[in-house]
């Protein structure tokens, strides 16, 4: 097929992104009607349930942002949106972690899968970062407490100048915008990996 | 070699069968809409109100007064903190030579004297002559005057009793500390403080950097706390108030700080964070490293996630 394309389109930087993406990604592999037999465990509705709690904390979360950090102590609405962010985002890690750990156990990082791995505990770290800073800005007694005792850890490792849980607004700010904006990246791009490779095959079957 | 002749590969012999992805994730959201949505009204969520300098004075006008004085004293742990604070070394972290506290320096300077007690009451000794005297014979003072007059009042506090929201101390060598000190709990009882901390020289903030420093030193708000088991030795790393979940997900951080040595450590901060980066990068490095990536063939989990044969 390449003998037909016009070499100077073939040297250009778009088809050869585009060629890479068709062979690295081909849409039977993003979306596949067909799995492996294995696949038919119940672990592997584990990540599913992660991102579907994923998704309702994002879209709890965004409402609560429309409105202002103040709205929820304020308003009956206000608060239940801010119930559903809570326990939305408590759903989401239980669900992580049981996935994480039957990643763990069936040794989910062979076979040229440990990229996948690491952007996993990456993910997790970062969930605890979204979530840590979501606590600080809860604007109540728990976001205090939080805030002064966690200062001295942050102050402890040299960085409570740049990243002080003092500051409402800059907590606030990374816990709206930056952090779930970094995380949002590392869930498509472990996703993708995921796809790319397809998932790994039982350990109990393993050749080497 | 393309991903799909790589998977094609890799999946040989492997019987392939139907498995719609997409109705999977829609159950998965429909499942969790249902459940977060029974949680959430069943069981709202934690919003205990925020502590304030002025329910402190109310609740303890002498612990207040106190505070305050070590404030003056230079004695608070805000005073003595160190970096990013000041140049104290109360609260200064290291594990030998590892200082980033120190390394780090002194960024967001706090003078707990001026800015919790001295500034506040400058602001409010406009139109206030006895204060504004007060104040006035104090800063022209000599530091061993000034400590005198504050050692006195802070021996007096011991005695003291509460009149009328006011902190009544016996007769004494307090030269115009009582003064000071009567004006600043009236300020912080209307809630003048919590105002003036919180202001800037901008119309806007959202730093409360200064105020929640000074909640901290005194004992109100660790009480406060440890009626909702929030302190660190009652694992409050993890909890919050009431009987709610809290961060759960920190639990192994917040153990060390439940165990030797880390919970005999001036510097514990340093040490917990220290050990869970090391084993945080280990989580992360586990495909690597030999005889942890080999724990899921030693402990076999795996047979109950694969129960039957794949062919």
């Amino acid at each position: 097929m390449n003998e037909t394309i016009d070499p100077e389109v073939r040297g250009s930087w778009t088809f050869a992104i585009r060629r890479y993406l068709l062979q690295a990604l081909p849409p039977e592999h993003l979306l596949p009607e067909r799995q492996p037999a294995f696949v038919r465990s119940w672990t592997y509705v584990l990540g599913a349930i992660t991102l579907a709690s994923l998704v309702w904390v994002v879209i709890s979360g965004a409402v609560c942002a429309f409105f202002g950090p103040q709205w929820w102590h304020v308003s009956p609405q206000g608060r239940f949106f801010n119930s559903l962010h809570f326990w939305s985002t408590q759903v989401f890690f239980v669900f992580m972690v049981l996935h994480l750990w039957a990643q763990f156990f069936g040794a989910g990082w062979r076979d040229g899968r440990a990229l996948t791995w690491i952007t996993g505990v990456l993910l997790f770290v970062l969930s605890i970062g979204t979530a840590f800073t979501g606590y600080l800005s809860q604007e109540n007694f728990d976001s205090q407490w939080i805030g002064v005792n966690a200062k001295d850890a942050m102050n402890a490792v040299g960085i409570g100048a740049f990243f002080n849980v003092l500051n409402f607004g800059q907590m606030y700010g990374l816990h709206v915008l930056l952090l779930p904006a970094g995380l949002l990246l590392f869930v498509a791009v472990h996703i993708l990996l995921v796809r790319m490779r397809g998932v790994v095959r039982p350990l109990s079957e393993e050749t080497r | 070699m393309s991903a799909a002749r790589d998977q094609e590969t890799y999946y040989a012999g492997v019987r392939m069968v139907p498995y719609d992805l997409i109705k999977e994730l829609a159950l998965a959201l429909l499942g969790t809409a249902i459940l977060t949505l029974v949680l959430a009204a069943v069981l709202s969520s934690p919003d205990v109100p925020p502590a304030t300098i002025q329910g402190w004075a109310q609740a303890d006008p002498i612990g207040f007064e106190g505070t305050a004085v070590q404030e003056l004293q230079g004695q608070s742990t805000s005073a003595q903190y160190g970096p990013p604070y000041n140049h104290g070394t109360g609260s200064v972290q290291s594990f030998g030579f590892i200082q980033p506290q120190e390394w780090a320096g002194v960024h967001l300077p706090v003078d707990p004297a001026r800015d919790f007690v001295l500034q506040p009451l400058q602001t409010a000794s406009a139109g206030n002559p006895q204060l504004a005297s007060a104040l006035a014979r104090y800063r022209v003072a000599s530091p061993s005057q000034r400590s005198s007059w504050l050692g006195a009042y802070a021996h007096a506090l011991d005695k003291a009793t509460v009149r009328d929201g006011q902190v009544v101390v016996p007769p004494g060598a307090y030269g115009p500390v009582a003064e000071m000190l009567g004006s600043l709990l009236t300020i912080a009882r209307s809630g003048g403080l919590d105002g003036q901390l919180r202001s800037s020289t901008r119309f806007y903030q959202t730093d409360f950097t200064r105020p929640l420093l000074f909640l901290g030193d005194g004992d109100y708000f660790a009480g406060l706390a440890e009626k909702q088991h929030l302190l660190s030795s009652q694992w409050g790393v993890m909890n919050e108030t009431g009987s709610y979940p809290g961060q759960t997900w920190l639990w192994l951080y917040t153990m060390w700080y439940q165990i030797p040595p880390y919970n005999s450590s001036s510097s514990a901060d340093l040490l917990v964070i220290l050990t869970m980066g090391v084993l945080t990068v280990a989580l992360a490095l586990v495909p690597f490293i030999p005889g942890l990536r080999d724990i899921p063939r030693w402990i076999p989990v795996h047979r109950l996630i694969w129960r039957g044969p794949s062919r």
